[in-house]
């Protein structure tokens, strides 16, 4: 269910490094701390170029009186900007944010859990393997992956709640892992959580759908944040209004066209609904699709993307739009 | 906290099981129900598993409920989304792929004493053994029947007027009432949690109701011990332990053999903040066999209750219309004093929490 937000004014807390790349930030609302539910994200109004936009962060934890919001941010070399405007703060900054929206949200109706996290995908699911832990008729088990212990927080705590029901990947000493794995620790009643980077995200799924279970019993949750490259800028041609357009590597290829007076549909801006489709004429290089609405055979195709999250590497586009007139 | 606050506080907990429906009224189609300003649509799996959702599709918020049921899948009625019976979106029209967030509410739900009961706060908090005492509604020492009313008023309201049973001589006059329950004295008591309102008339003559009951079982002419005792359960429950005994025969101390024993169960849900749910049984432990005795329990029960009705939804109706105006409480609100007063700390407790 999608709800309108409502904002407020909130000051940074504590700021600590937590991992390698990785900041937690405690945010201070002026009214109380609203109640949340495992999974719950806050919004959060940032500037990026100086210019307002509105980033997602999961909330760490479980929710407490009087215990401050907290989240967790990676810095990204090829950010959109989200997460160097968020490093930028300091303890006592104004920031402006929504009420926590829950999108992802755990449920209690089975026994049986898997959690999987891939690097900063932990921060959601950290408050649900202590929600789990803390019922005794439930059976957790979790899954972190990561490129090494330096670089992935929370560790420890988890290993405190968790013990031997947590399996830790590091895949700089492990290597690749194979996913066909997860569906042994699995059966019929099992939810899985999900959130990750975009590669285990695919892999997942992929593994999921073609095992024997259920589903609607994977459930993850995603920014539209991460690509299987790393951002570049590129040139989009639209034939169409005769025009060439700029992808800067921090710019999404939408807002790239909405400043160019170029209208686009759009709505979620995360991937997800499939409004802001595009269709490709030519390409060179990769499309680098990082949405969830088309499937895995529809992105094979290459014939159309969501202009929200998806790029173009090692190469240039031409597209059309949806103007007939 | 200001006086203010007392005649027109509507509020009611979250983290709390409410009675939504008898077991008898769900069944394998889709029931829509609004608890606590909620819109839910109720339905039981075909293994007859009940199941609790939002009432709102995820895509454009048409109460589901307005759409179908196929297998254990409620499918919209709008664009045909569908959703499994924990609330995920097992389809979408037009798309290869189903969006990762397309799901409605599920809320815990339970069915137990004959009542189908949902928790509507935070589901991790949802424990089965929170669900207020009702057993006597499934009891097999025990034999009666109810049924659910909605009633225009604030669930509170309800509440008060059950703890209270000197309205009883004003309002059931020519059935339960007679001066001797507005005349007894009572005593109060609570704890965190429940508040009990105990009042004993002894060797009085019994009312035509009770009258009526001990003849089934005993022959006696004469005059009765009789008692009641309500017991509050926050937020809404109040189950009443009511009966007469032969005069003198020890039934304050405890036995009650010489005598005949009722439970008025009632639990009220709030639906609205005017408007609530109340679901009411009456269970007895005597003459258990004779079916008759049960209906006639229940159409006189039902019939007592639609006379409390009317009070209550005219009362409801005065409140909107002096909204300058505050209660003015007497010795005898103590029992409805301490179930108001036990709510609101569940309700600021809720919200410091």
């Amino acid at each position: 269910m999608r709800y309108r937000n409502t904002w407020e004014d909130a000051v940074v807390g504590k700021m600590e490094k937590v991992a390698d790349n990785v900041m937690q930030i405690q945010i201070i609302p002026a009214g109380d701390t609203a109640a949340f539910t495992v999974g719950s994200h806050l919004d959060i109004a940032v500037l990026i170029n100086d210019l307002p936009e509105i980033r997602s962060y999961s909330l760490v934890g479980r929710y407490g009186p009087n215990k401050p919001y907290t989240i967790a941010v990676k810095r990204l070399p090829a950010s959109r900007g989200g997460s160097k405007y968020m490093w930028g703060l300091k303890e006592g900054s104004k920031l402006r944010i929504s009420q926590p929206t829950n999108h992802f949200e755990l449920g209690f109706n089975t026994s049986n859990y898997l959690l999987i996290a891939g690097g900063i995908g932990i921060t959601p699911i950290l408050g649900m393997a202590e929600e789990l832990i803390a019922k005794t008729d439930k059976n957790v088990r979790m899954l972190y992956l990561g490129r090494s212990a330096q670089e992935m927080p929370y560790i420890e705590a988890l290993q405190k709640v968790l013990g031997q029901r947590l399996i830790v990947h590091f895949s700089d000493i492990d290597g690749f892992f194979d996913t066909s794995k997860i569906l042994n620790l699995c059966d019929i009643e099992t939810q899985v959580y999900l959130c990750g980077p975009i590669g285990l995200m695919n892999a997942v799924r992929k593994t999921w759908e073609n095992g024997p279970f259920n589903n609607q019993n994977l459930r993850f949750e995603t920014f539209g944040a991460s690509g299987l490259f790393a951002p570049q800028a590129y040139t989009v041609k639209i034939p169409r209004f005769n025009r060439e357009v700029q992808v800067n590597e921090n710019q999404t290829l939408l807002s790239a066209l909405l400043d160019a007076k170029i209208d686009v549909m759009y709505d979620c801006k995360k991937g997800e609904c499939g409004l802001c489709q595009l269709d490709i004429l030519d390409y060179s290089g990769d499309i680098d699709h990082r949405d969830f609405f088309f499937s895995e055979e529809e992105k094979g195709e290459n014939k159309k993307m969501c202009a929200c999250v998806s790029r173009v590497a090692n190469g240039n586009i031409t597209i059309d739009t949806a103007y007939r007139g | 906290m200001s006086t203010h606050t007392f005649t027109m506080n509507e509020s009611f907990p979250m983290n709390a099981w409410y009675a939504v429906a008898w077991d008898v009224e769900l069944k394998h189609k889709l029931l829509p129900r609004t608890i606590c300003n909620k819109p839910l649509v109720l339905y039981r799996k075909k293994d007859g598993t009940p199941i609790a959702l939002e009432d709102a599709c995820w895509h454009r918020l048409l109460p589901l409920s307005k759409g179908s049921l196929r297998d254990d899948t409620v499918v919209c009625g709008y664009h045909g989304l569908e959703y499994n019976s924990d609330g995920r979106c097992s389809y979408m029209p037009s798309q290869e792929t189903i969006n990762p967030t397309a799901c409605v509410r599920s809320y815990p739900v339970i069915q137990k004493y004959r009542f189908i009961w949902v928790w509507m706060g935070n589901p991790a908090l949802a424990d089965e053994s929170k669900i207020p005492d009702m057993h006597w509604n499934d009891d097999p020492d025990w034999a009666g029947d109810g049924q659910m009313i909605k009633v225009h008023c604030n669930y509170r309201l309800v509440v008060d007027n059950l703890m209270d049973l000197t309205h009883e001589t004003f309002v059931h006059s020519e059935t339960i009432g007679d001066r001797n329950v507005a005349e007894a004295p009572f005593d109060v008591h609570y704890d965190e949690k429940t508040a009990t309102v105990t009042r004993w008339m002894k060797d009085i003559q019994p009312p035509p109701f009770w009258k009526g009951q001990l003849n089934k079982v005993f022959d006696h002419d004469g005059t009765v011990d009789r008692w009641q005792i309500i017991k509050f359960e926050a937020p809404c429950t109040v189950n009443i332990d009511v009966g007469v005994a032969i005069a003198n025969t020890g039934a304050q101390e405890g036995d009650r053999s010489k005598g005949v024993n009722g439970y008025v169960l009632n639990t009220i849900t709030p639906s609205t903040n005017q408007t609530c749910l109340y679901f009411w049984a009456f269970s007895r432990n005597y003459n258990l066999k004779d079916q008759s005795n049960t209906t006639e329990l229940k159409n006189g029960v039902a019939h007592i209750f639609s006379q409390d009705e009317d009070i209550l939804e005219a009362q409801q109706k005065a409140i909107n219309e002096n909204p300058d105006r505050e209660f003015y409480n007497l010795n005898i609100d103590a029992g409805a004093m301490w179930a108001r007063r036990i709510t609101d700390n569940m309700v600021a407790k809720e919200k410091k929490d």
